[in-house]
């Protein structure tokens, strides 16, 4: 999965915007955060320096072994930013990194070791995390003060309005503002204007607090959210990727298509020509040869049957009729209790969803259930199923021994292996590709992605992620 | 016996209509629809309701919804499920009162004519009547278990008949075999199950069941 294949743009979610902001998060979170920000702001400029030092000194041996840990430091310092613009800002960041090749993800040796170091400092957005860095503790330091101090002065303005006699014997500072508050001086008349002017910082800090915070944040996705050109990139990237799903999709509702077609004329079709010749030869002999005749007619009432049998396992592969009366959580449970596994299943989902995902996704857990019994040598399944701010999430967990690989698989013992999917009884639909392949392809089409956890030894995880929309309203078939 | 029907497909209607009246039946309502199920079954009290699983108005498991409905209603209402397809999740739905006096078969069924008027009769009567097909699931699940795993293969086909919902007598039948011999088959499964034994043919039933189904 690449965050990067799908970066959306930069949205504010206002969560901590000027409205929302409840008194709390006004007059006491905001100046601790922007406390916070001036510090983080100093620690950016430390792993700056880190890079450059090590960077620097990267003509020697030291220097190279150093670079790959403050470059890994530097990406997780702008990874925490990206999380707080959200948090505190309300302001969502993608990661724009462009994404490690497979091959180059645990690859040991010290040639695998330069690839993946090169891989990062040949990203662009390496460089622009670096100038982000340096320039936060000039740029974001100085927002992050106005956010910490303006309520913080406004209380100070009514402390010195009172205490100015003690205070300034103290030796503390005699301005307030353009307000000289010393006993004597020019504009010493003026002295109770700290009240109206702390007031005036009071409400400057009570309103622009939080949108202080939200500025930080905008700030910060400036420099650490994708550029209109990796946009750009991941929307040619995306366009590439539902091309190619779209085909594959294709591909498979025609080959589907004519599955139904072969088994309906070689099943219920030839059944029903049987029956009929059976009907019309047992009306002959009705009179002459009555034992004869309800011999055949017994025959036709088997096929009958027969073809009804056929008929079931047919649109069960089509539309499972739990599905289609009841929706995913239920036509889960269902698939659950078919199983030869021990499956719980927990579901948390708003009503329906759109008929195509909900038919994708069960098609998805059934193949994964298959699987997990084929290969994984599992004794307990968990299978959790919710639908969060757009995205129907799956999550399948069992307790075999792991090693499952998606993609060419032949020559893996894990349960990635090939060969599952097709023309299953128990309706899991078919040609749809073999194993997880299969099931990536098939939610391929509607934008959906998979991850798969799997070490040896296991537990394995894997991960469906789909966006689709929720509704209430019933599908209607007959 | 009073029955209400509900299908709504007219050719089906009409003929289990005349299969049921044809063996003794009296059907009392016969409707289309899950709203107007529920009120003849609530209104009517009938001796038993056989019901089609999916209905107008939204063609999804209208039926079921509504003898589940007027079950809550009318605890213990006789209700016979027909469906083109059976599912262990609605089986389980249906028994989950643990009244009795629940069927689920499937539509085919209706073909053996004897038999599926038989099973009205002890749905009829506080038995059950479940399709082979939900009980040979069932089995599947159970046959992992420890305990049901040390049934002899005949024991095992004792059960499977028993939780189909048939009595002794229909189990000797079947195969083959004195009812004396039935009787110590379910003897010894409810020894090895772990079941207390019972004298009552529908109490027994819905033990195996409900053992089943945990």
């Amino acid at each position: 999965m690449s965050g990067y294949a799908d970066a959306a743009p930069v949205t504010s979610r206002g969560q901590a915007g000027r409205r929302g902001a409840t008194w709390w998060e006004r007059l006491v979170l905001t100046p601790v955060r922007g406390w916070a920000l001036i510090g983080i702001s100093v620690w950016n400029a430390l792993v700056w320096s880190l890079v450059v030092t090590a960077g620097s000194a990267s003509g020697g041996g030291f220097g190279l072994l150093l670079l790959p840990s403050s470059l890994a430091l530097l990406r997780v310092t702008a990874n925490q930013a990206r999380r707080r613009s959200l948090a505190w800002g309300g302001v969502e960041i993608e990661e724009p990194y462009r994404p490690l090749p497979e091959e180059l993800v645990d690859a040991p040796g010290f040639a695998a070791r330069m690839n993946r170091l090169w891989h990062q400092v040949s990203d662009p957005q390496t460089w622009r995390d670096f100038a982000w860095a340096i320039l936060d503790s000039i740029v974001g330091a100085t927002i992050a003060a106005f956010a910490a101090a303006l309520f913080l002065y406004g209380v100070y303005g009514f402390v010195i309005g009172i205490f100015w006699n003690p205070l300034t014997h103290a030796g503390m500072n005699d301005w307030y503002g353009f307000v000289h508050v010393s006993k004597s001086g020019v504009l010493t008349n003026l002295r109770w204007a700290t009240f109206p002017l702390g007031a005036g910082f009071l409400v400057a800090g009570y309103y622009a607090g939080p949108a202080l915070i939200t500025l930080h944040s905008r700030w910060t996705a400036l420099l650490l959210g994708p550029t209109p050109n990796a946009r750009e990139a991941a929307l040619a990237h995306r366009v590439a990727r539902l091309t190619e799903t779209r085909a594959d999709a294709v591909d498979t509702q025609a080959a589907e298509l004519r599955r139904i077609e072969r088994d309906l004329h070689d099943g219920a079709q030839a059944r029903l020509v049987a029956m009929g010749m059976n009907l019309g030869a047992a009306e002959a002999l009705l009179d002459e040869h009555p034992e004869a005749a309800k011999a055949l007619l017994a025959e036709a009432r088997a096929a009958s049957a027969k073809a009804l049998t056929e008929l079931r396992e047919l649109v069960r592969g089509i539309h499972p009729p739990v599905l289609a009366d009841r929706g995913l959580g239920d036509a889960v449970r269902a698939l659950a209790l078919d199983s030869p596994l021990q499956v719980d299943v927990t579901a948390d989902l708003p009503g329906r969803l759109e008929p195509a995902v909900e038919s994708a996704a069960y098609f998805a857990v059934s193949e994964l259930l298959t699987n997990v019994a084929k290969h994984a040598h599992a004794q307990t399944v968990r299978i959790d199923l919710w639908h969060r701010a757009g995205t129907l999430r799956v999550t399948c967990t069992d307790d075999g021994h792991g090693g499952a690989v998606v993609g060419a698989a032949d020559a893996v013992p894990g349960h990635g292996a090939g060969g599952v999917g097709s023309g299953g009884s128990g309706g899991v639909g078919s040609g749809g590709g073999s194993g997880l392949t299969g099931i990536e392809r098939r939610i391929g089409t509607f934008d959906g992605v998979m991850a798969v956890r799997s070490p040896v030894g296991g537990p394995t995880v894997i991960t469906l992620e789909i966006p689709c929309a929720s509704s209430s309203a019933k599908t209607s078939t007959s | 016996m009073r029955v209400v029907l509900g299908e709504d497909l007219y050719l089906l209607r009409e003929g289990l209509a005349r299969l049921l009246t044809a063996h003794g039946c009296e059907v009392v309502a016969a409707v289309g629809d899950g709203p107007t199920l529920l009120d003849a079954m609530i209104t009517h009290r009938p001796d038993i309701a056989v019901v089609d699983v999916r209905m107008p108005p939204t063609f999804t498991d209208e039926g079921l919804k509504a003898a589940l409905a007027a079950r809550e209603k009318v605890p213990g209402l006789p209700v016979l499920v027909l469906s083109q397809y059976v599912e262990q999740l609605y089986a389980r739905e249906l028994l989950a009162d643990g009244a009795g006096g629940v069927g689920y078969l499937l539509k085919d069924r209706v073909f053996e004519a004897t038999q599926f008027v038989d099973a009205v009769r002890r749905v009829a009567a506080g038995g059950t009547a479940m399709d082979p097909e939900v009980i040979a699931k069932l089995l599947v699940h159970g046959k992992s278990r420890e305990p049901v795993g040390k049934l002899t293969p005949r024991e095992f086909e004792v059960l499977g008949l028993m939780a189909e919902g048939r009595s002794n007598a229909a189990i000797a039948a079947k195969l083959v075999v004195t009812e004396r011999a039935v009787a110590k088959h379910t003897s010894n499964i409810f020894a090895k199950l772990d079941l207390p034994p019972s004298d009552d043919d529908n109490r027994r039933v819905l033990a195996v069941l409900a053992y089943l189904n945990r």
